[in-house]
């Protein structure tokens, strides 16, 4: 039996987060609402494993400690020397070097994984994600030395792990699936062939691929010659697997997934949808659970498709089926992950259960009591991840230290999956997540704005990072309307993400802030020793705030417990303990609690603040009128130049000294991060000088080329 | 006596419009504030004193008497900078373009004899066409007045000047003497020679931006410490560079209030030092992580990368670093970073602020540029400004320190107060394979053997262990408590008196 209805984990008072309590969660990764009582069922306690090993690495291999630690069961890290230093090993009771940074001579290496296993005598492993989470002949390699595959048998992950035969064995259970060409293209013809009878758009898909990686898009034959090349080449360096599939692209869609879950006894059931639609090239940023789109039938209808595909494979474990559904509510089947989902947190959230603990059971061999109609699910939960990559340089990756790491306090709403500490180095060698930022509410309005806020208080420096990017998107209108497809970033961000515009209500936020910390600091200034007293000198009450070019007007005076700031006769009042050097200022404008993120740059104030960065500046009325008078400073012209706009080795040079290129066209391929990252020319121009030469590492800015 | 009133203030209101309105509009229109305008911003509202509002000039050749304006094309007087004494000359671009009459002069060595004698330090904001030709040698005589008073000052009070707009021929020296220059972007520009001139002279054709510039300034000669956006940035950050000052060489620097706790420790700092030790880090992020709110004032930012000079507080009391910058260079030494530190430390040493150098320094750039270009000599001005400083001077070695460099940077040998190592530092004559390939010479040809002495070399001397046991440092400190071990220290420190033999001067080779 289930111990108690899935329901009772419901209960724990969903107490919104103090920003201002000093409470700290000892407990940094997973949030104390998660009473996640054990799940399963069936006694036979004695047969828990004693010690699991983690082939994993970053935020998903601390995860997995966490459960592992509250279920009693000691940990092993496995890490690469580029991980010698990581948040994962030092929260292991146990760690096992498996070799070189690159991920296929250590987090890839099957030999020194079964290597480490058998030295540590870890009696389990658990893949988290990516990896050798998919791969059947791990699952084998690890259950032929004795030891369990935390994961469903190698022959579900090879029957559906393959997204070839996926397909095939969905189209047998009778699932309908997208329309496409099944067998393996390497033909730029005969890509072109099939893209004209399935009809354009369509997908390039490597067939290991996953997480967003190996796919491209054609809108048109060219299109889809030149992508086959690149989805084959980069198929082949990414997953050391050429073979790639073209299905039909589905205009409109919106990524909904199913979670699975399955015992070793044939049980098995779903835990509702989440939906991913949010993605940048493939590459989900933003879920929820559950889905703002599906009526109780569609839901009803998808699960239970879910179900009968693992049932149809023998599934068990924890497994995800994803479909794509279209303005209609017709749903279509992509593919199913045989592993933990990155976003299984949300699922977590909203059903108050732990995946990580039901997989651990049921490869213990416990039966799952609980049955489907017990499955209920509660509130709304979202995710948005957090990646070391520069919005600004179009989502690039970033790499370097984490000079300042300081996420939002975790309470019984706010969740932080993290895999990384302040101090720590994002290498170049792995995917660029830094950690997971689930908040979750009554409803999604909800869970929403305490995305929001929780994003405010989120604060990282030394590597760029996506987080202005994910709170303008958690802003956007059309997302809160749930109005949203897996075409939203292209469609609202067609220029690539360019600080959004403040609007009215956060510019007057942003106001009585700046006022408040100039006051504090100008406090501090007339406390300066060794004064003069030529007047009575005091702190003016009167400011004049300018932000982006607009001059404010204020009146600012201390208070009890903050400031009290008047903008043109409104009266604001701030309250908050800040002081001079902190970074965050958590407090409350007029009983709404907000967080902002405060750096002092020279004589401004950069005010980092619902996806807007500014430098605001405080002058003197006096000061103000004379700086207007400043003349605006010009950015240097670049539009001459293609400049790299990431380190990294440059691959290709697609183009000749003296060529005329057009608007789009391809100019060099830099890898970085294992992409391939294709620079093309912003318009059209005359290529006049050739700065690099193909095989040189670039610096960020590097001039590769310069036009006419 | 009404008359008198009515003619003072008629007067007054003559002086405050300068060269008048349509001369006040162009300089507006430049980007350039007016010389009262300036004054306005830089100082706290209403304590500025203006003195000799009516002179005016005496000249009457190329019928100059014709046009007098009161003032004479510069505004002196005293104010307060967050409520502290400063004295300042402010020149009019709007009256004769600024330029230097006898007069002229003659009213800002008037306020720098009285900041001599009250002790507070003389900011001049410069904005100037250079001598008044029509003056002829009256002009010539009237800056080497200011050269003198300049040089007398030196080291007592401190003076900054802020290029503001033209500052040419003999003009330049009169900051250059200064403590501190500063200029503002695209309307400032400082040259003894102009582009005229240059181009008779060599043929050469270069624009004043380049040739003199704050650009130029800023990231090739060195002449300035930092430039700034525009005049109401470069004043309000004046305001801001000023607190960190004492008013003369006789106080001790002034003291902010801080809520920053003196024992705040930082863990991140254990992991700032990579492992690879040809690997770089960016030494600012440790300055900024442990001096009071964060705060660093930076000079020379965009010159001599290699080592990092620059103001800010621990327990809310002044405190001039000097760090060796890996990210440029390594963090070695060269002839343009010894000049800079030395002349930093210099001023800390005038001045009563105390020194804290980070050392992270791998050896002196090697190579003929260098060498000819006489690294011997400017090296020596920085070991020479180390061992001649009293100031409190502590040192923490980060990582490497190697050689002579090792012997510069603050060691205990050039009475160092106190001198910290972390775990990660290796401080050795030379490093591991340049040591081993002069030790065992003979052993160049096995490969395998030079490993393997490099690798001992490295376990034997590449940790603070050895000069630990000499007493070279006093302590081996975990990065986290860096800021707390200084504090402490800096607390300790605060009695200390020594001094120089007596000497009319040391012969610093220049």
């Amino acid at each position: 039996m289930w111990v108690g209805d899935a329901r009772i984990f419901f209960l724990p008072q969903l107490m919104e987060c103090g920003y201002l309590s000093e409470t700290k969660h000892v407990n940094r990764h997973i949030s104390k609402r998660h009473t996640w009582e054990c799940c399963v069922l069936n006694g036979k306690r004695e047969s828990m494993f004693k010690k699991i090993l983690i082939a994993n690495r970053g935020e998903i291999a601390c995860r997995i400690i966490k459960t592992a630690r509250q279920m009693g069961i000691k940990t092993v890290a496995v890490y690469s020397d580029a991980d010698r230093a990581s948040l994962h090993k030092s929260l292991a009771d146990e760690s096992a070097c498996i070799g070189p940074g690159p991920s296929a001579e250590s987090y890839l290496n099957m030999d020194n994984i079964v290597h480490a296993i058998k030295a540590t005598g870890a009696d389990a492993v658990h893949p988290g994600y990516g990896f050798l989470s998919e791969n059947a002949d791990f699952a084998r390699r690890v259950e032929g030395e004795g030891v369990t595959f935390i994961g469903p048998s190698a022959d579900a992950i090879s029957a559906m792990g393959d997204k070839i035969e996926s397909k095939l064995l969905a189209n047998k259970a009778k699932i309908n699936t997208v329309p496409g060409h099944e067998d393996a293209i390497y033909n730029p013809d005969h890509a072109v062939q099939i893209g004209k009878a399935v009809g354009y758009p369509i997908l390039l898909k490597a067939s290991a691929g996953g997480g967003g990686k190996g796919i491209r898009i054609a809108w048109n034959d060219k299109e889809c010659r030149e992508g086959l090349e690149r989805a084959i080449n980069e198929a082949r360096s990414s997953f050391g697997d050429d073979r790639v599939f073209i299905e039909k692209f589905i205009e409109q869609p919106r990524h909904i997934e199913v979670q699975i879950i399955a015992d070793k006894y044939g049980n098995t059931i779903h835990l509702h949808e989440r939906e991913c639609s949010i993605q940048r090239r493939h590459q989900k940023i933003l879920e929820e659970a559950p889905s703002s789109f599906l009526n109780e039938s569609t839901r009803k209808a998808m699960g239970e498709e879910a179900v009968s595909l693992a049932k149809a494979v023998g599934y068990y474990s924890a497994g995800t089926v994803e479909f794509v559904v279209d303005s209609s509510k017709n749903f279509y089947f992509l593919e199913m992950n045989t592993r933990l989902q990155v976003e299984h947190s949300v699922t977590e959230y909203i059903t108050g259960l732990d995946l990580v603990e039901m997989m651990i059971r049921i490869a213990a061999g416990e039966q799952l009591g609980v049955q489907q109609k017990d499955v209920k699910f509660q509130g709304w939960a979202v995710e948005a991840r957090i990646y070391a990559e520069d919005p600004l340089r179009n989502f690039l990756p970033s790499i370097g230290r984490i000079e300042n790491y300081i996420p939002p306090r975790e309470c019984s709403t706010v969740r932080v999956d993290t895999g990384v500490y302040e101090g720590d180095q994002i290498s170049v060698y792995y995917d660029p997540m830094i950690a997971k930022l689930i908040t979750y509410g009554e409803d999604r309005i909800n869970a929403i704005s305490r995305m929001r806020k929780a994003l405010d208080a989120f604060f990282i420096r030394g590597v760029r990072h996506n987080i202005q990017f994910l709170a303008s998107l958690v802003s956007h209108p059309r997302f809160i309307s749930g109005d949203i497809t897996t075409n939203f970033i292209n469609d609202e961000y067609p220029e690539g993400f360019i600080a959004s515009n403040l609007s009215l209500e956060s510019a007057s936020l942003q106001v009585v802030v700046a006022a408040a910390i100039h006051r504090t600091y100008q406090d501090l200034e007339s406390q300066i020793s060794s004064q003069k007293k030529f007047r009575n000198y005091h702190v003016s009450n009167d400011w004049i705030v300018v932000l982006r070019s607009t001059k404010y007007p204020v009146v600012v005076r201390p208070e009890s417990g903050g400031f009290g700031v008047v903008i043109e006769g409104k009266k604001h009042v701030l309250k908050t303990v800040w002081k001079p050097g902190e970074v965050l200022l958590h407090g409350s404008i007029d009983g709404i609690e907000v967080c902002f993120q405060i750096e002092r740059e020279g004589i401004a104030y950069r005010i980092t603040h619902g996806g807007a960065q500014d430098d605001v500046m405080v002058l003197t009325k006096r000061t103000a009128e004379l700086y207007l008078l400043m003349p605006v400073k010009k950015l240097p012209d670049s539009t001459n130049f293609l400049m790299s706009p990431m380190p990294g080795l440059l691959l290709s040079i697609d183009i000749n000294v003296g060529q005329q290129v057009k608007t789009g066209e391809p100019l060099a391929v830099i890898e970085a991060m294992k992409m391939e990252n294709v620079l093309r020319a912003e318009r059209d121009a005359v290529v006049a000088h050739i700065k690099v030469q193909v095989g040189d590492s670039l610096m960020v800015d590097q001039v590769i080329m310069e036009f006419e | 006596m009404q008359e008198i009133i009515e003619e003072l203030e008629k007067k007054r209101q003559r002086a405050r419009l300068g060269g008048g309105r349509k001369r006040i509009d162009k300089q507006h229109a430049k980007g350039k504030l007016t010389a009262r305008e300036r004054i306005e911003v830089l100082l706290d509202q209403d304590s500025f004193e203006e003195w000799d509002m009516f002179v005016e000039h005496r000249c009457t050749d190329f019928d100059m008497g014709k046009e007098t304006i009161p003032g004479d094309g510069v505004v002196t007087g005293y104010g307060a900078i967050n409520g502290r004494l400063v004295f300042i000359f402010s020149q009019d671009f709007t009256v004769f373009g600024g330029s230097l009459s006898a007069s002229h002069a003659e009213k800002i060595c008037k306020i720098m004899d009285q900041a001599m004698k009250v002790g507070a330090p003389v900011i001049g904001l410069n904005d100037s066409g250079g001598a008044r030709i029509q003056e002829g040698v009256d002009s010539l005589a009237g800056y080497a007045e200011v050269f003198q008073r300049n040089v007398m000052a030196s080291g007592v009070i401190p003076q900054i000047s802020l290029i503001m707009g033209p500052c040419a021929g003999g003009a330049v020296y009169s900051p250059a003497i200064t403590d501190f220059i500063f200029m503002v972007e695209n309307t400032s520009y400082m040259f003894v020679t102009g582009p005229d001139v240059v181009k008779t002279v060599t043929h050469e054709n270069v624009t004043h931006e380049d040739l003199g510039g704050a650009l130029t300034h800023t990231t090739r000669s060195g002449v300035a410490d930092k430039a700034f956006a525009n005049d109401v940035e470069a004043l309000l950050s004046l305001r801001q560079f000023v607190d960190f000052l004492p008013a003369n060489n006789t106080e001790n620097p002034p003291i902010r209030p801080t809520n920053d706790p003196w024992d705040r420790a930082d863990n991140s700092l254990d992991s700032i030092v990579p492992d690879n030790t040809n690997k770089p880090y960016d030494m600012r992020e440790l300055l900024k992580k442990v001096v009071d709110e964060g705060e660093f004032f930076e000079l020379q930012p965009d010159y001599a990368g290699n080592i990092l000079t620059g103001f800010s507080r621990i327990e809310g009391r002044t405190v001039g670093f000097v760090a060796n910058q890996p990210m440029v260079l390594a963090g070695c030494l060269d002839i343009n970073s010894a000049i800079k530190a030395a002349r930093f430390v210099r001023f800390c040493d005038c001045f009563n602020i105390p020194v804290i150098t980070f050392v992270d320094v791998p050896g002196f750039l090697p190579g003929t540029s260098q060498e000819h270009g006489g690294i011997i000599t400017h090296g020596a001005k920085l070991l020479y400004a180390y061992a001649e400083c009293t100031v409190p001077k502590i040192t923490v070695i980060t990582r490497k320190a190697y050689g002579g460099a090792y012997d510069v940077m603050s060691s205990k040998h050039l009475r160092g107060d106190v001198n910290f190592a972390w775990p990660s530092a290796e401080i050795a004559v030379m490093g591991p394979k340049g040591a081993v390939e002069i030790i065992f010479r003979g052993d160049l040809d096995d490969q395998e053997k030079i490993s393997e002495r490099i690798t001992n070399y490295r376990e034997r001397f590449a940790n603070p262990f050895v000069v630990g046991h000499r007493g070279f440092i006093d302590d081996v400190i975990m990065p986290h408590t860096t800021r707390m071990r200084l504090a402490k220290s800096l607390r300790m420190l605060q009695g200390k008196n020594i001094i120089n033999p007596w000497r009319k001067h040391g012969n610093i080779p220049l």
